[in-house]
């Protein structure tokens, strides 16, 4: 129900608008739900509205106790 | 970290999929888990990761498939909105062959209706601007991920004063879904898969009376490969050492509270009534409707729409197919007069509707040899 | 720059019909033939193996990166008889133009067609045009019949397809359908996308030249490759296996579909081919589309099996898994779910 791709954030304009690129492709977006984020931030890109600034430390962390095996959590 | 090709690395699949199978074999049975998320149901059929599950873990698609909960008689509404003259029909590509009583929303434009695709509900509110002599309606389906988007356009409307633009509410929540699907007697899941994009915006906490009352765990889970097949072994888990709890493996996305601002959108821009639910019946405090402040921007309120409760064709399964309770392939219809050609009901229409995955990517994966 | 638009009156025939032939056709497509002006081309054909193909070309926008709809014309028909394996000889281009169409935009047209036809090498020998009413078209579109002489023996044919054959495909998928979907600006995005339009039976001839057995060969226009892998399946009533991982898509085009929700194998393509060869043609068959310019990304990305349904084709996914690759009804359409 949910088709969201991570995006960066390449520029950031007035009235929440931003652009926004997924592997190239490069589109307007709407900060309006993620007033904190920043230029360089990847966000998660949804109906042209960012949802949420992903962490990239989580996601490293995700990947890295996944590789090992082993407990998780 | 480009966040998608690294979760989707092959080798680290492996290592996955191979705990999946040890943990499915000290299992004392087989289990159930559901994936309550159509975009997880694609997930896992275009991966082809049904087809590596162990025998003892069986999958179950579960309602989060906007397209396939969404009542006949708001398709009605929609089309009925679309023949109205001087008005285009905003709507996202998912809502287009789902069939109504009488037509889709395709067929309307077939025959000459102005029905606009949208990516985003942005684009809707563009195409009142650009066209003042014309009403734009935003046919507004969608869970906890969309609603928010549509609650931020609407209230970019209002202060922009654009007063040819409004939206029709089918938006719908999904813990009250959830809570009336545990409580039901006729479906036995032992985990759920808990859609990613949804708790991004809710958080975990709604999910957590799944655990504390009814003793079975759930999962919070991305969409990438890695994300889904970390989920069910977390579930198998969880199952093995006998300790439900909500846990959230998307940590990259999904935070314990989830987006503040977003929940902010949506209870400035709705409330939560009833809502009826395509197979589940209606469900308290389910939906979402505008609130009074912004009646210049709801449909319902702008246009008289009429139209009747429709009874599901006979046969069609999807109501209980939604609820985890029958396979595609029990119904009669499935895969001889209900295909994704000619569908009968909504699971066979959506892209990520139970009976297309089990129709296009075969059942479970299973029939899919060498 | 031609001024002035299209009237009803250059479809009647008279004067003005002639005026737009000798202002905006001829000097684009002039060849002797053509500038004969009769009723018919004179085309002499030494070979009594002759292939015929017709399409229409309605795509708008009519300008997108990497073609228009001129060029397309011309591409989309040749590369049809370089799928039967015959050498393009003459083409011909009928026009029904909406009434308003700006000339100058219809001189742009038949300049795209022009180039195109001097690429692939086929002269444009007879033509025609019509006008409707404005409101009646899409601005122009553009039928092509084209006459080839079939070069490969035996020709080409789905139902040649053969359990243990290799699928060899020349280039990247996506790239076309992305660029028009890009062009027509209803999703507002950016990229470095670029149709592929190309014609094929220069990669035809070398495979012909260097002597690689095929069996088949289709280009996945509409629908895809998915959706000619399911077709040559279905004709020869065998099964095939795909390598996802194998399948060579830009970054761009990936981004693209993700974004939207739709899958690089069902986007349509122009200037691609794909080939079933006996299992040990394959190698040789790569090197020989590698070296030339249209067939650097080649690769192979399966084979073709005995084995399940006739007909079902099979994707191993790039993560390990596997599903059954079917053919979708309809056009894909961007999703939110």
């Amino acid at each position: 129900m949910c088709l969201a791709v991570p995006a960066e954030i390449t520029e950031i304009g007035e009235n929440s608008r931003a652009q926004v690129s997924i592997a190239g492709t490069v589109r307007e977006a709407c900060l309006d739900l993620v007033p904190e984020a920043k230029v360089g931030d990847w966000v998660l890109l949804h109906a042209g509205f960012a949802i949420q600034v992903l962490d990239a430390e989580a996601a490293a962390e995700t990947l890295e106790l996944l590789r090992e095996g082993g407990v998780l959590g | 970290m480009k966040f998608v090709d690294e979760f989707r690395d092959k080798e680290v699949a492996q290592t996955i999929l191979a705990r999946i199978h040890e943990a499915a074999g000290r299992l004392q049975k087989p289990v159930r888990l559901m994936e309550v998320c159509g975009t997880h149901t694609v997930a896992l059929f275009r991966h082809g990761i049904r087809a590596l599950m162990p025998e003892q873990v069986r999958l179950l698609s579960g309602p989060g498939c906007p397209v396939c909960v969404t009542p006949t008689a708001e398709i009605d509404a929609a089309i009925s909105l679309a023949r109205q003259p001087q008005t285009v029909l905003a709507t996202f590509g998912d809502m287009m062959r789902v069939p109504g009583s009488e037509s889709t929303l395709l067929k309307e434009r077939a025959a000459g209706r102005q029905v606009l695709v949208v990516y985003s509900p942005l684009d809707a509110l563009k195409a009142a601007q650009k066209r003042p002599d014309h009403e734009v309606v935003l046919f507004g389906v969608g869970f906890e991920t969309t609603a928010p988007l549509v609650a931020s356009t609407a209230l970019q409307a209002q202060q922009r004063g654009l007063r040819n633009f409004s939206v029709y509410s089918a938006h719908k929540l999904v813990p009250p879904a959830l809570a009336a699907l545990v409580a039901a007697d006729d479906v036995r899941v032992d985990g759920f898969i808990c859609p990613g994009h949804v708790s991004t915006v809710i958080g975990s906490q709604p999910y957590e009376f799944i655990p504390r009352d009814h003793g079975r765990g759930c999962v919070i889970a991305g969409f990438e490969p890695l994300d889904v097949l970390e989920a069910i072994w977390r579930l198998l888990r969880q199952i093995e050492l006998q300790s439900p709890q909500v846990e959230i493996a998307y940590r990259r996305a999904v935070r314990p509270e989830g987006n503040p601002e977003a929940l902010k959108r949506l209870s400035q821009a709705f409330v939560t009534v009833d809502a009826e639910w395509r197979g589940l019946g209606t469900i308290r405090r389910s939906g979402l409707e505008f609130r009074e402040e912004l009646s210049a921007h709801n449909a319902k309120e702008r246009f008289d729409i009429q139209t009747r409760p429709v009874a599901d064709p006979p046969g069609c399964l999807c109501g209980e197919v939604l609820r985890g309770a029958r396979e595609p392939e029990d119904c009669a219809h499935f895969g001889t007069t209900c295909t994704p050609e000619q569908p009968v009901g909504p699971c066979m229409v959506s892209s990520e509707g139970t009976c297309a995955a089990h129709y296009r990517y075969g059942e479970a994966g299973r029939r899919v040899e060498a | 720059m031609l001024e002035g638009t299209i009237t009803l009156a250059h479809g009647g025939g008279g004067r003005l019909a002639q005026q737009l032939v000798r202002e905006v056709f001829l000097p684009h497509f002039g060849n002797a033939e053509l500038a004969r002006l009769n009723d018919a081309a004179e085309v002499l054909v030494q070979s009594n193996r002759l292939a015929v193909s017709t399409d229409s070309f309605v795509v708008t926008p009519h300008r997108f990166p990497g073609g228009d709809i001129g060029s397309l014309a011309v591409y989309g028909t040749v590369n049809d008889l370089a799928m039967m394996g015959a050498r393009p000889l003459c083409l011909t281009a009928g026009f029904i133009v909406e009434e308003g169409f700006e000339l100058d935009a219809l001189a742009q047209v038949a300049g795209s067609m022009a180039e195109a036809a001097r690429r692939a090498q086929v002269p444009i020998v007879a033509g025609d045009t019509k006008v409707v009413e404005h409101g009646s078209g899409d601005g122009v579109f553009i039928n092509t019949t084209g006459i080839g002489e079939v070069v490969l023996e035996p020709a080409p044919a789905g139902e040649r397809a053969q359990p243990g054959d290799a699928l060899v495909l020349s280039g990247r998928v996506g790239d076309h359908g992305m660029a028009v979907l890009m062009a027509r600006n209803e999703f507002d995005f950016r990229a470095d996308i670029v149709s592929d339009c190309a014609p094929l039976w220069e990669l035809v001839e070398a495979l012909a030249q260097a002597q690689v057995e095929v069996h088949a060969l289709r280009d996945p226009t509409r629908g895809g490759l998915a959706t000619v892998l399911n077709e040559i399946a279905g004709a020869a009533q065998v099964g095939m296996i795909v390598q996802e991982a194998t399948v060579p898509v830009s970054e761009a085009v990936r981004g693209a579909c993700d974004m939207l929700g739709l899958d690089p194998l069902y986007v349509a393509n122009e200037g691609k081919l794909v080939a079933c060869v006996p299992a040990q043609e394959a190698q040789r068959a790569l090197r020989v589309l590698r070296q030339h310019e249209l067939g650097r990304e080649a690769a192979i990305i399966g084979r073709v099996t005995a084995s399940g349904p006739p007909g079902r084709v099979i994707l191993d996914t790039a993560v390990g898994g596997r599903r059954v690759l079917d053919l979708t009804s309809g056009e894909q359409l961007p999703r939110i779910c």
